[in-house]
């Protein structure tokens, strides 16, 4: 028990139950062994600790996780007569023993629940409860409630109860000296556990004086602040109907030792009942005097100031009422002591600072403008130009910032080359800013007006989406980490296409625009701090962010533009082919080739093109078609072949046309040939008329087919670099006497043609007919020829000689028919007129082992009278069907040196460089040709 | 290889106007009979396609699924199945009896401007503005096409299908022709954007309209000029053109609100038939009767001849 009575070791506060002293004899006991401390049952069975949570010290069924069923399932069964009862299982079917026992977490024992205990003597949280009823609507609610006193107390007040605290003290060291004011209220009171009830009032002013001074006092309990907020609409502090006083007045007492009621209300009114000693009757505002009253001259409560501190007061030590929620009297204390209500007592060796702390001095943040809004605008950068001034002007003035048009320079941006100019220094030679510098004046300024078309087309496009996006949503992202973020994205996706060449958002200033460029290559790269890398390390922090900036922004739109479009538009075919065709306009003139054949209505062979192609093998299977390329894998058309417009596809035509490869065609084509000439006469005998003009173009369609068979066709075998070479040669060649050759050279071999269809069609009138025609011209053309060939051979000597020497090799073929004979004599003794040739004898041996691939194609444009003919016609070349047509006017004998390689060759270079006056000619004489053949029908 | 002797006078044309039905469904895109000539499709711009019977002027059915207007529809050979291509870019296989999308197929980069089943409506080959044809196959569930064909350079205007071959009309004014069988691929160069194209019924020729104002006539397999057909007018739109049901006379439409006849062989006029006063925007010949359809603003016109009977009509 507590030390009370010493005066030596008043301060020692002991607590707790001391050991009972030891007995004479006894011997201490052993502690038991950590091995004995064993867990046993109610039966003193070993328990086994399985573990905190596998199971406790019990794990199941005989520690297993079974039970004494096993695992087997309960069978359910019902019948009508015998119903299985519905079985609901609570949580206690699935408890072991334990958890049922009084430690577990069900425990079966009965014992006293949370509401029944004891809160009468939990003091604390009563009062609150009966302020809460005090003030509630219903007072009085509580009272059941005080009625009914549960024994049961929380171990919290058995212990403070054993350790000799009362209920109604506070808690700690007992002091020796009551507290001198106390309030003359009844909650007070209470603490009369000491006192004789009824000598309350009389007992203030005595304490002082027969305060004996052995004597210690618990002390004063803490009242917890009620903190009830008023929740009704009753007047401040109205108090209704006082049930204890209605019901016994202030006899109750021993009521009042319970209900204690709120010290406000005893203040106010309470006392004053109490003071009178009313016996019976219903006090509080809510009534007026009743009949009974003998007394009204106080019912309506008085506020006299006799009832209110007057005095400064000290503040009552033990009271604990401390800080904010001090009651008022303690407001009025001294200035240091004050500053105490927050930190409470003084702890020891500590005492209060006589000079405040020196605060630390803060100063006010800079005052914003009127007009400030905080949210940051990029300014867009737009490069003035005389025609974007206006832009420029309005740009900057949503911007709120001046332009940065070339005259006002701020420092900051100025660079070090500026300055020097600025200053008038010569610029360093020795590094030149860009690669511009190595250029010549007048590229530069080319450069310079492709540079401002662009340029003016970019910043247009710019600004209208930065009106855009600054009309779309005015807050931009200010912070560099967004933007980046952005930009990355957009870029990390648009970049795999970019191209830098033609968007130079920064062509004013080489430097930068070079800076940009390498940004942008490393972007490409996917570099991540592609932007700082390649910044100028010697520009200010702001000139870094700033132009940071800019890049980023300009590769975005750059990008995003650049996507949008890609996405929007496929490559153009041509682009693909003219980039492996080094001479994209030769098929340009190979379409309006066609589209002049087109205006000739000369359908057929020249508008024709025929191209490998395979089909899908499961659409072929779809179609219920065998596939026609079993063995290969390729779908759609070959890609090599890709070049089938090309100038070169016409000069390989030459070898391809020789021997051996036509011979082996020329057996399959003539069937095909003859079924549709078997075909086409029984659709078409309605009318001579008709019937007549049908073999006309067909003969044209032949002598087109015959002359130009392998047009489209394919020369994947080509040697480029040859071809290339060969062209600028023969370009040359063609530049100097162009017209002169390809009409005057190139217009014979048709002749021959001709011959040969007519020849097999057995219609000799027609070109008897045409030699007195021809006559006229052959003296022309005879002359224009010397003309041409002088001129050719004083360029080219050398080259002619060469080709001369390697002429005889592509004629070896043995001719059929004295035609045939007839036209290498004559080609022999025209020989020196001959053009030279150059480089497709050359080509023509390197390619020879190749002309294999080329039979297959071959193939299909032959004919069957090509047969008859197909050694001679194999030198030809698809362009002597221009000049055949011509020719055809003219005399057999214009005809003497049209077989010859050399003016193949010669005309070879003709498709590239036909135009369209020529062609218009040629059609001129087509039509005369054809004009002619009508005449001769009839008498055939 | 029995070609019908061509009378002295002309067979009859359909120049009769037998009904007049006002679809509904916006303007008609297209009208197309179906494998047998007994009901005719209309694609609607109201995203909608309709199967009508054309002769007892009765809506059969109304198909709806697409996104945006219908360009082009086709009937399956055994009338099961639809198939149309829209300005939605997508593909549909419909079945005809439950009207529901079988299919749907996405792919194209552009309009859809023409389908067709091949001949066991197995496939699909559709010609789309992005220069493409692709090959969408009916049997498997694939959402790829089996093959694309892009060896147009511009929009494919027309296709059409025979047993083995694929004829595609381009607007860079080409006519391609795929032979399956020859693995082949031959391009016929015409000059101006080609609006349609079609075989003629005897499979040797095809006939082909441009945007020039003129009907070519050229040989399947050489590519010859066999007949030109001109007074017509056609500049701007896609124009259908068609053979009549014994490939005695080319028909087209016409800007000036008339369809033109042609004979074949002589190329000479030998109708203008008034419609109306629009454009006559697409037509379609009866596969076995002079009967014909046309489709102006938002209704279609069935076109009997002279002598017909609608009593007797069959179907």
């Amino acid at each position: 028990m507590a030390a009370l009575d010493s005066d030596s070791d008043e301060d020692l506060v002991s607590y707790g139950t001391g050991l009972e002293p030891l007995e004479e004899g006894e011997r201490p006991k052993k502690p038991i062994p950590l091995q004995d401390q064993t867990v046993r049952d109610e039966k003193g069975r070993y328990k086994r600790f399985h573990g905190a949570f596998s199971g406790g010290f019990s794990a199941g069924y005989f520690n297993t996780v079974g039970s004494k069923e096993g695992w087997t399932p309960s069978s359910f069964v019902s019948s009508r007569q015998n119903r299985a009862d519905k079985s609901v299982l609570g949580p206690e079917d699935f408890m072991d023993e334990e958890d049922l026992s009084e430690f577990g977490i069900a425990p079966k024992s009965i014992v006293t629940t949370d509401d029944f205990a004891s809160k009468t003597k939990d003091r604390i949280r009563e009062k609150a409860r009966q302020l809460a009823a005090a003030t509630a609507p219903i007072p009085g609610a509580t009272l059941l409630d005080d009625l009914i006193t549960p024994a049961k107390l929380s171990i919290g007040f058995e212990l403070l109860r054993k350790m000799g605290w009362k209920e109604g003290q506070g808690i700690g060291p007992r002091v020796k000296r009551r507290p001198r004011r106390q309030k003359p209220d009844p909650g007070v009171k209470i603490y009369g556990c000491a006192l004789p009830p009824g000598g309350s009032e009389g007992s203030e002013d005595e304490d002082d004086d027969y305060l004996p001074e052995n004597v210690t006092f618990a002390p004063k309990d803490v009242t917890p602040v009620d903190f009830t907020p008023k929740d009704n609409v009753h007047g401040l502090a109205y108090k209704g109907l006082d049930p204890h006083q209605a019901l016994f007045g202030t006899s109750g007492e021993h009521f009042n030792l319970f209900s204690g009621g709120p010290e406000e209300t005893s203040n106010l009114l309470g006392d004053i009942g109490v003071n009178k000693g009313r016996k019976l009757g219903i006090s509080g505002q809510a009534f007026g005097v009743g009949a009974l009253e003998e007394e009204d001259d106080d019912i309506y409560a008085m506020e006299t100031l006799s009832k209110y501190d007057t005095v400064l007061k000290d503040e009552e030590p033990g009271d604990g009422l401390y800080g904010w929620t001090a009651p008022r009297q303690y407001k009025s204390q001294k200035e240091s002591e004050k500053d105490l209500r927050y930190i409470g007592k003084i702890l020891d060796g500590f005492s209060l600072a006589s000079k405040p702390l020196s605060s630390k001095k803060v100063y006010p943040p800079p005052e914003l403008p009127r007009d400030y809004r905080p949210v940051h605008y990029f300014r867009p950068v737009v490069a003035a130009t005389s025609e974007n001034s206006h832009l420029l002007q309005v740009l900057s003035e949503s911007a709120g910032k001046p332009t940065n048009d070339p005259g006002t320079h701020s420092r900051h941006q100025l660079n070090a080359c500026k300055r020097g100019e600025l200053l008038g220094e010569t610029p360093i030679q020795g590094a030149p800013t860009s690669v511009l510098e190595f250029l010549s004046q007048k590229d530069k300024e080319r450069l310079k007006e492709v540079k401002q078309a662009t340029d003016l087309k970019a910043a247009q496009l710019r600004a209208r989406s930065l009106a855009q996006s600054a009309s779309g949503s005015r807050p931009q992202p200010s912070s560099p980490d967004v933007g980046h973020c952005s930009w990355h994205m957009a870029l990390s996706g648009g970049t795999a296409t970019t191209r830098t060449s033609n968007f130079k958002p920064f062509a004013k200033d080489p430097a930068k625009q070079k800076r940009y460029e390498e940004f942008l290559v490393n972007m490409k790269r996917g570099q991540k701090d592609a932007l700082e890398r390649c910044l100028d390390p010697g520009m200010t922090e702001w000139e870094r962010g700033r132009e940071r900036d800019e890049f980023a922004r300009a590769a975005l739109l750059y990008a995003s533009s650049h996507s949008t479009l890609s996405s929007r538009f496929t490559h153009a075919k041509e682009e693909d082919d003219s980039d492996q065709v080094e001479v994209p306009r030769d098929q340009e003139n190979d379409v309006s080739d066609k589209q002049s054949a087109v205006k000739m209505k000369m359908f057929g062979k020249l508008t024709r093109d025929a191209f490998e192609w395979h089909p899908d093998k499961l659409l072929c299977k779809r179609f219920n078609v065998p596939d026609p390329y079993p063995d290969s894998t390729l779908v759609g058309l070959p890609r090599v072949k890709r070049d089938k417009y090309s100038v070169f596809n016409f000069l390989t035509i030459p070898e391809t046309a020789s021997s051996p490869v036509t011979q082996a065609s020329s057996e399959k084509v003539p069937q095909h040939r003859g079924s549709d000439k078997s075909r086409k006469p029984s659709r078409w005998d309605t009318s001579k008329e008709e019937k007549k003009e049908d073999s006309i173009s067909e003969f044209l369609s032949l002598a087109r087919s015959k002359v130009g068979p392998a047009k489209p066709e394919p020369s994947p075998s080509v040697n480029k670099e040859e071809e290339r070479a060969m062209e600028s040669v023969s370009n040359k060649v063609v530049n100097k006497d162009v017209d002169s050759q390809t009409e005057g050279e190139g217009s014979r071999p048709s002749m021959d043609l001709f011959k040969a269809i007519f020849a097999s069609s057995s219609d000799e009138k027609s070109s008897s007919s045409e030699d007195e025609e021809g006559d006229s011209e052959d003296d022309q053309e005879g002359t224009r020829e010397a003309d041409s060939k002088s001129s050719q051979e004083t360029d080219l000597a050398e080259a002619s000689s060469v080709a001369q020497a390697s002429e005889p090799a592509p004629q070896e073929p043995a001719p059929f028919f004295p035609i045939q004979k007839m036209q290498i004599d004559e080609r022999e003794a025209f020989g020196p007129r001959l053009p030279p040739v150059f480089c497709p004898n050359a080509r023509q041996k390197l390619e020879a082992p190749l002309k294999e691939k080329h039979k297959k194609n071959k193939e299909k444009h032959k004919t069957k009278k090509e047969h008859k003919r197909k050694k001679e016609k194999k030198k030809k070349h698809r362009k002597h069907k221009h000049k055949g047509k011509q020719k055809n006017k003219k005399a057999e004998k214009s005809s003497s040196s049209e077989s010859t390689d050399s003016s193949d060759s010669h005309s070879e270079e003709g498709p590239a460089d036909l135009s369209p006056q020529e062609l218009l000619r040629r059609t001129l004489l087509v039509y005369q040709l054809q004009a002619a053949w009508r005449c001769c029908q009839p008498d055939g | 290889m029995a070609f019908p002797e061509p009378k002295p006078r002309g067979p009859e044309l359909p120049q009769k106007r037998l009904k007049t039905l006002d679809c509904g469904q916006g303007a008609v895109r297209a009208v197309r009979f179906n494998v047998d000539g007994n009901y005719c499709l209309t694609c609607g711009s109201d995203k909608t396609l309709k199967l009508w019977n054309p002769l007892r002027g009765t809506l059969l059915r109304t198909y709806s699924g697409h996104g945006y207007e219908v360009l082009d529809a086709a009937g399956s050979f055994d009338n099961s199945s639809l198939c149309s291509g829209g300005g939605d870019k997508a593909v549909v296989l419909w079945d005809v009896a439950s009207g529901q999308v079988v299919r749907k197929f996405r792919g194209h980069a552009g309009k859809v401007n023409t389908v067709q089943f091949n001949e066991e409506a197995t496939v699909i080959l559709s010609g789309s503005i992005d220069s493409t044809i692709r090959c969408w196959d009916c049997r498997s569930r694939k959402p790829e096409p089996i093959q694309t064909l892009d060896e147009a350079r511009d929009g494919i205007s027309s296709v059409k299908v025979s047993d083995h071959e694929v004829l595609a009309g381009s607007v860079d004014g080409r006519v391609r022709r795929y032979d399956l069988r020859m693995g082949q691929l031959f391009s016929d160069y015409v000059g101006s954007p080609i609006t349609c194209i079609c075989f003629s019924r005897d499979g040797q020729c095809t006939l082909v309209s441009s945007l020039d104002s003129t009907l070519r006539l050229l040989d399947k397999d050489t590519g010859e000029l066999l007949g030109e057909y001109t007074g017509h007018k056609n500049k701007e739109y896609k124009l259908d053109c068609c053979l009549s049901e014994r490939d005695t006379h080319v028909v087209s439409c016409s800007e000036d609100g008339k369809v033109f006849f042609w004979d074949l062989v002589e190329g000479a006029l030998a109708l203008a038939l008034p419609v109306g006063p629009g454009v006559v925007q697409s037509l379609a010949y009866h596969p076995m009767e002079p009967c014909l359809l046309t489709a102006m603003g938002g209704s279609i016109q069935c076109w009997r001849e002279e002598t017909y009977e609608a009593e007797g009509a069959p179907g």
